[in-house]
């Protein structure tokens, strides 16, 4: 049975701004287990796209100003030498998660989204899953084992 | 605040020398700064240069091909300078390499 060995929970308002700041902090908080530097691109990429994807999409209707509009991101350490990293949001859903998920599928119009968020979250993590409740909000969680 | 990207322009040949970590924040600046030069001085190559680009997510392969669409409407090619390993995956994943008009030497 692999065990709990750090946890962190971070809210963040959703503004551009915290896309490096989550980053940052996440990349912080996984020092412990050693991951190569291959290993850490991987998960800031990863966690940028997750980031972006809340202010871009989720919250594409809040203003800057609306303190409702937050980043929920909850991360674990195991000692199995695996992170597992939750990033949630309060705001506007996924209708059809599967199309949402297909490779340069994007929903914006005019303001250079290539459609790639959860390709790259897939091919740079272990495992993705996303679960989403159309006026609701959004959470997904992925998980990276590090190498021994 | 430190300049997000450098231009410099020499013999048809404009040079945006990106200086930041590259991600939705900074992607929307950096074109608001590129696309300018691109219809003023009319190049026939853009450079866009990734050596000190050392993280960019998804939003820089937007900017990319963003950029190459801009180029064209003046016939300018685009070429990908400095990437680095861990930038080439992100590029090799998004297939943007196939693109006509966009070249990439590391």
């Amino acid at each position: 049975m692999k065990k709990i060995i750090n946890e962190m929970k971070l809210r963040l308002p959703a503004v551009g701004v915290n896309e490096a700041v989550a980053r940052s902090c996440i990349c912080a908080f996984v020092a412990e287990l050693n991951p190569t530097v291959e290993e850490l691109g991987d998960l800031r990429l990863a966690v940028s796209e997750a980031v972006t994807n809340c202010i871009v999409h989720a919250y594409r209707d809040s203003l800057p100003t609306d303190r409702n509009a937050n980043i929920y991101i909850s991360v674990r350490l195991y000692d199995s030498r695996e992170v597992s990293v939750e990033i949630s949001d309060n705001g506007c859903g996924i209708e059809d998660v599967a199309k949402a998920r297909e490779p340069m599928y994007t929903s914006t119009v005019g303001c250079e989204r290539c459609g790639m968020g959860f390709l790259v979250m897939e091919s740079f993590m272990d495992s993705l899953s996303v679960k989403s409740t159309p006026g609701k909000g959004t959470t997904v969680l992925m998980r990276k084992i590090f190498k021994p | 605040m430190t300049e997000d990207v450098i231009i410099s322009e020499k013999d048809g040949r404009l040079t945006a020398a990106l200086k930041c970590e590259l991600d939705h924040c900074s992607a929307k600046r950096i074109r608001e700064k590129i696309d300018p030069a691109v219809f003023m001085y009319r190049p026939e190559t853009l450079v866009l240069d990734f050596t000190d680009v050392h993280f960019m997510d998804s939003s820089g392969i937007g900017l990319i091909i963003g950029r190459t669409e801009v180029a064209a409407e003046v016939g300018a090619a685009v070429r990908l300078v400095g990437l680095s390993d861990g930038l080439m995956k992100l590029v090799r994943l998004s297939g943007i390499e196939k693109i006509s008009g966009l070249a990439v030497t590391r």
